[in-house]
């Protein structure tokens, strides 16, 4: 059953991160993968919200697998956050590729302590 | 960035209009490609996950493995379908941004390291951290090297084009 959940969640993440890589990508020029930046920190955010939630007791255990372990679980990305990062440093673009693997470990991270800090004030 | 070089985005590079031809040719189509890897991807990680279980404060190793192993296989793939072959449209969608990108996660590696902070376990956090990012980023390499090597090519892009 909860397997059901992850596919289904899964089946949702996966083509919102095209749509959502697309959609920041066409709007600017830079060499920077601002699209996938998004996706992680937005999934980060949403995920630390739904464990702070789960922890208050007001988030159901299986809307966590589904929107948790599914939808954010498929819509953040550590394989193309990777290639794109070494990607850079292979074209040349050095200070862009640490700043990439800088600022999203920063940024998610950071996402994630809001999202719990979030849940915890929204559910004391 | 010139035309001919290949995009930074593994997904999709629109100022390219060679790769433009990948959403013109039905958008719905290739959704529900990228739909059905992502359920693929993501179902086998939440079975390893189930069956490599961790407490907060304890290392993540199933999430960890997941990213590591990942990320070598899409430095492979994305050798073989740009450098190596030419592919079908839907390869890349399929088995690059819907299984492997609904393998791998950024999210539980990002709220794992709050919960071991939180947990009061900062040290497994710095580890986990640290680790997990230059073991992707060691593993991406290695699967270009290798890719590169097992199909002839230099193993340093720039030298063979």
């Amino acid at each position: 059953m909860t397997l059901v959940l992850v596919a289904l969640g899964a089946a949702f993440g996966a083509p919102l991160r095209y749509m959502a890589d697309r959609a920041v990508q066409a709007r600017h020029d830079s060499v920077f993968p601002w699209g996938t930046f998004t996706v992680n920190v937005l999934g980060s955010f949403i995920l630390g919200v739904l464990i702070g939630g789960a922890a208050a007791g007001a988030v159901p255990a299986p809307l966590v697998t589904l929107l948790g372990t599914g939808l954010c679980g498929a819509l953040s990305t550590y394989s193309t956050f990777g290639y794109e990062t070494i990607r850079l440093f292979e074209d040349g673009a050095r200070f862009y590729s640490l700043l990439n693997a800088g600022i999203s470990v920063a940024a998610g991270l950071g996402a994630a302590f809001v999202g719990v800090s979030v849940a915890q004030a929204v559910w004391p | 960035m010139r035309p001919e070089q290949l995009p930074t985005d593994p997904d999709v590079d629109l100022h390219v209009a060679r790769q433009r031809v990948e959403l013109r040719r039905g958008t719905a189509s290739l959704l529900a490609t990228i739909a059905a890897g992502g359920v693929i991807g993501a179902t086998a990680r939440y079975t390893l996950s189930l069956a490599w279980p961790h407490q907060p404060g304890e290392f993540p190793w199933s999430t960890f493995v997941t990213n590591v192993s990942g990320c070598l296989l899409i430095g492979v793939l994305m050798v073989l379908i740009t450098e190596a072959w030419t592919a079908h449209r839907l390869i890349r969608p399929f088995l690059g941004v819907g299984m492997l990108g609904g393998y791998t996660t950024f999210s539980t590696y990002a709220v794992d390291i709050q919960q071991a902070v939180a947990a009061g376990h900062p040290r497994v956090a710095l580890l986990y951290l640290a680790g997990t990012l230059a073991a992707a980023l060691a593993a991406v390499y290695t699967g270009i090297i290798i890719a590169r090597l097992l199909t002839g090519l230099h193993p340093r892009r720039k030298e063979h084009r």
